[in-house]
């Protein structure tokens, strides 16, 4: 008898797996040629990205910057390469670059004669001080609305934002932006002092109807007659110098920061009980979404021109982005909609069973939930309309787009295309990207497990 | 921007109010400034540089208006207008005048209610082949594939040749002349057909621009002129004998060089003497002081000057006079007489 034991009795240590079978050769074994055709059709693609890249590639680092006409890259090309094909001539974009991202707009308001390769001895403001101000200003008013960890003194700023972006943008008095201010606080004035003596529907009436005709009538002389005692203002620029990214950036922020307060409204108010509301609302939508938007900016710039009796200074820019931000709004509303419509009955219930009024339910339940659940939708409107700007150009405004064909008329530059549109491409992507990536962000953070 | 909605508010008020609008002179001198219409850009006729600043063959039209008007070449609000926006705009008063290569024709001039006051440019519709085709006529263009901007008189003058010539073709419609271009070299068309001064314009881009020929036959006429709305004499006037002072100019010799010498008096001849005020009284008759003619001409010289510089043989563009010389070297620049 021996005590041989058949039964081992500690455990053989872990034998690494086949080489095959981890790391970057298992990854690539399993992923990309587990059968026969999906082998065939890596290989395939490699090629296909292989050949993409490689001429992509080339054509945007092999290239030429330092030219003053696309004859001259022509010339370099030849010389360095022996071949024209296949190299970008970013000449262009190094002659144009401020044209394309500020349009015309002055980069010394206050000194007309000069120019950004000239600029004036003393005493001036750093070039395009006031469009990267209200950039700048921009992100600071933005902050505090998307992330949650800014402080919330910087509200403020949000605030003012509105009234700050005009006056920053086309200069002139200071008053004139602060009796526009003005008028929503006499809107909130009057809406608390007659309150108490008249109910709560006169009181909205009121608070509307005074700013409208405060803002009709008064304020502008108001505003003149302050000036003429305390003059306080900047040089005003012309909304014709408006163009370039510049121009996108506006009309896009504007449309996208009215249209959502008023596609809420319109979205409210389509499911109202009133039937005068409801059907006002109703028709503005659908009025609105069954007319293209190039139609719209026709009507603003062609249109309103003929109606209006000649002589008419109405700007332009302001007209295009009231058309830009009610089509935007329009389509922000049924988003909305459909936020509103996915929140089971209860919530609603619930909301009337703590005793809330129609506004307090929609403030603290109903819109928290249905505006979380319309994010992706809210986004995706805000990147069409953003995009949607560059058809200003078809109405003869010079952004980016439209200036392209300027730049073209240019003989110096006449034969550029796939430089300038890359150039705008790569521009209109890290905007549209940033967006698309923050909404992602906003979904993950408010995931809270109602699925 | 909210006090532009105020104005227009209360310029309804006032213009309901029963204040008539005075004539367009009158309006543009109070002004201080000149609303010209132009293109957004064509070469060598309207393009803005790299300040922002606009040069070309029509904007120097506009220049000359202002200078003799506003005693300011720069005094000038040039407004990009599109083929769609232009006649809106200048029918709406956006703009005082249009300086943006279109061409007069009946309809725009009798059922749009403009006053075409001249012809700046004599133009023509024309082909461009590659030279590789070996086609030397339009005529023997029987079966081609031809690009062709859509919605244009291009379009239909094109279906009008070949149809008399009794030949067929197939188009290929495209939006921009900028895709034109494109679709050209890519071989998408045989032959691509525009105004003739656009055609050396995009030849001069290509690389090769030696392998494309442009044809011999020049198969419309398109008399490009700055025009205004019907109905003001006096705003018409001011813009047509601007244009006509640059074209009498070059006949009579008065040039950049030497029109300080000769408007420091009257001199030996009196229509130079009337058209530079040294003498007469036009420019009293035109509204304007005597030396308006002076100014429109010293900004930028007299029309050939002006054609030299913006779109001459010495520029990329390189059109010949042809059409455009003067009536005495064959053209038919013909400037009605400053008497």
């Amino acid at each position: 008898m021996s005590d041989v034991s058949f039964v081992r009795t500690e455990m053989l240590p872990e034998k690494a797996p086949p080489a095959s079978e981890v790391g970057v050769l298992g990854w690539i074994r399993h992923n990309l040629f587990s059968s026969w055709l999906n082998a065939i059709l890596t290989i395939v693609s490699l090629f296909f990205i292989y050949y993409v890249l490689s001429n992509i590639l080339a054509w945007t680092f092999q290239s030429v910057w330092n030219a003053n006409s696309l004859s001259e890259c022509r010339e370099i090309m030849m010389a360095t390469w022996g071949d024209t094909h296949g190299h970008a001539c970013w000449g262009v974009i190094k002659d144009r670059w401020l044209q394309l991202l500020y349009g015309f707009y002055p980069p010394y308001p206050a000194h007309p004669d000069a120019t950004w390769s000239n600029p004036p001895e003393t005493g001036a403001w750093p070039a395009y001080f006031r469009p990267n101000l209200t950039f700048i200003l921009l992100l600071v008013a933005i902050a505090p609305v998307l992330f949650t960890k800014v402080p919330r003194k910087l509200l403020f700023v949000t605030a003012a934002y509105p009234f700050l972006l005009p006056w920053l943008m086309w200069g002139g008095s200071i008053w004139g932006p602060l009796m526009v201010a003005a008028g929503f606080a006499i809107g909130y004035l009057a809406y608390k002092f007659v309150l108490p003596v008249a109910g709560s529907l006169i009181a909205m009436i009121v608070a509307v109807a005074l700013p409208i005709l405060w803002w009709l009538f008064a304020a502008g002389s108001v505003a003149d007659a302050i000036n003429s005692v305390i003059p306080i203002g900047i040089a005003s620029v012309e909304s014709r110098d408006f163009g370039g990214f510049m121009l996108a950036i506006l009309l896009g922020v504007v449309a996208i920061g009215v249209s959502l307060p008023i596609g809420i409204v319109l979205a409210l108010g389509r499911q109202s009980d009133l039937m005068i509301v409801k059907y006002l609302c109703v028709g503005f939508i659908e009025f609105i979404r069954g007319v293209p938007l190039i139609t719209l900016l026709f009507v603003a710039s062609l249109l309103l021109n003929l109606f209006l009796p000649p002589g008419t200074n109405f700007d332009i820019i302001l007209r295009v982005m009231i058309m830009m931000t009610l089509f935007s709004a329009a389509y922000m509303a049924e988003v909305i909609r459909g936020g509103l419509a996915a929140l089971p009955r209860g919530q609603y219930e619930g909301a009337d069973s703590l005793g809330l009024n129609y506004w307090q339910a929609q403030r603290l339940i109903i819109m928290p939930q249905a505006l979380k659940i319309s994010i992706p939708g809210i986004v995706s409107t805000f990147i069409g309309i953003f995009k949607d700007t560059t058809l200003v150009s078809i109405i003869g405004l010079f952004d980016v787009i439209g200036l392209t064909n300027g730049i073209r008329a240019d003989t110096a530059w006449n034969g550029v295309y796939w430089e300038l549109f890359a150039f705008i491409g790569v521009l209109f992507f890290v905007v549209c990207f940033s967006m698309s990536r923050y909404s992602m962000y906003l979904e993950r953070k408010l995931q809270t497990g109602h699925r | 921007m909210k006090k532009s909605v105020i104005l227009g508010v209360a310029t309804i008020a006032a213009l309901a109010a029963g204040a008539a609008a005075a004539g367009t002179v009158d309006d543009v001198k109070a002004r201080g400034k000149l609303n010209c219409g132009v293109a957004t850009g064509v070469p060598g006729f309207a393009s803005p540089d790299a300040n922002g600043e606009w040069q070309g063959f029509d904007v120097a039209v506009c220049r000359a208006v202002a200078a003799a008007v506003l005693d300011d070449p720069s005094a000038v609000e040039f407004i990009p207008t599109t083929g769609k926006t232009r006649f809106t705009a200048l029918a709406s008063g956006e703009i005082d005048m249009l300086a943006r290569n279109t061409t007069w024709t009946f309809s725009r001039d009798v059922d749009l209610k403009f006053e075409f006051v001249g012809v700046n440019y004599y133009d023509g519709q024309g082909f461009m082949v590659p030279k590789a085709l070996g086609v030397s006529s339009a005529k023997e263009l029987d079966g081609a594939t031809v690009c062709i901007q859509t919605g244009t008189t291009t379009e239909l003058n094109l279906a009008d040749f070949f149809r008399i010539n009794n030949m067929s073709y197939e188009p290929v419609p495209i939006e921009t002349n900028a895709e034109a271009q494109q679709q050209y070299l890519a071989g998408a068309c045989d032959v691509y057909t525009t105004d003739a001064s656009g055609l050396a314009a995009t030849r001069a881009t290509f690389e090769n621009a030696g392998d494309h020929v442009i044809l011999p036959e020049i198969i419309s006429k398109e008399p490009l002129g700055p025009l205004v709305r019907h109905g003001d004499h006096e705003w018409g006037d001011v813009v047509r004998w601007t244009l006509n002072a640059l074209i009498a100019a070059e006949e009579l010799g008065v040039t950049s060089a030497n029109i300080d010498e000769l408007s420091s008096g009257p001199g030996d001849n009196p229509e130079v003497n009337r058209l530079l005020g040294t003498e007469g009284t036009l420019g009293e008759m035109l509204g304007l002081d005597a030396t308006w003619a002076q100014r429109a001409i010293k900004v930028g010289g007299n029309y050939g000057e002006v054609f030299a510089k913006n779109i001459g043989e010495e520029t990329p563009i390189g059109l010949a006079r042809g059409l455009n010389a003067q009536w005495t070297d064959g053209g038919l620049l013909y400037a009605p007489p400053f008497r």
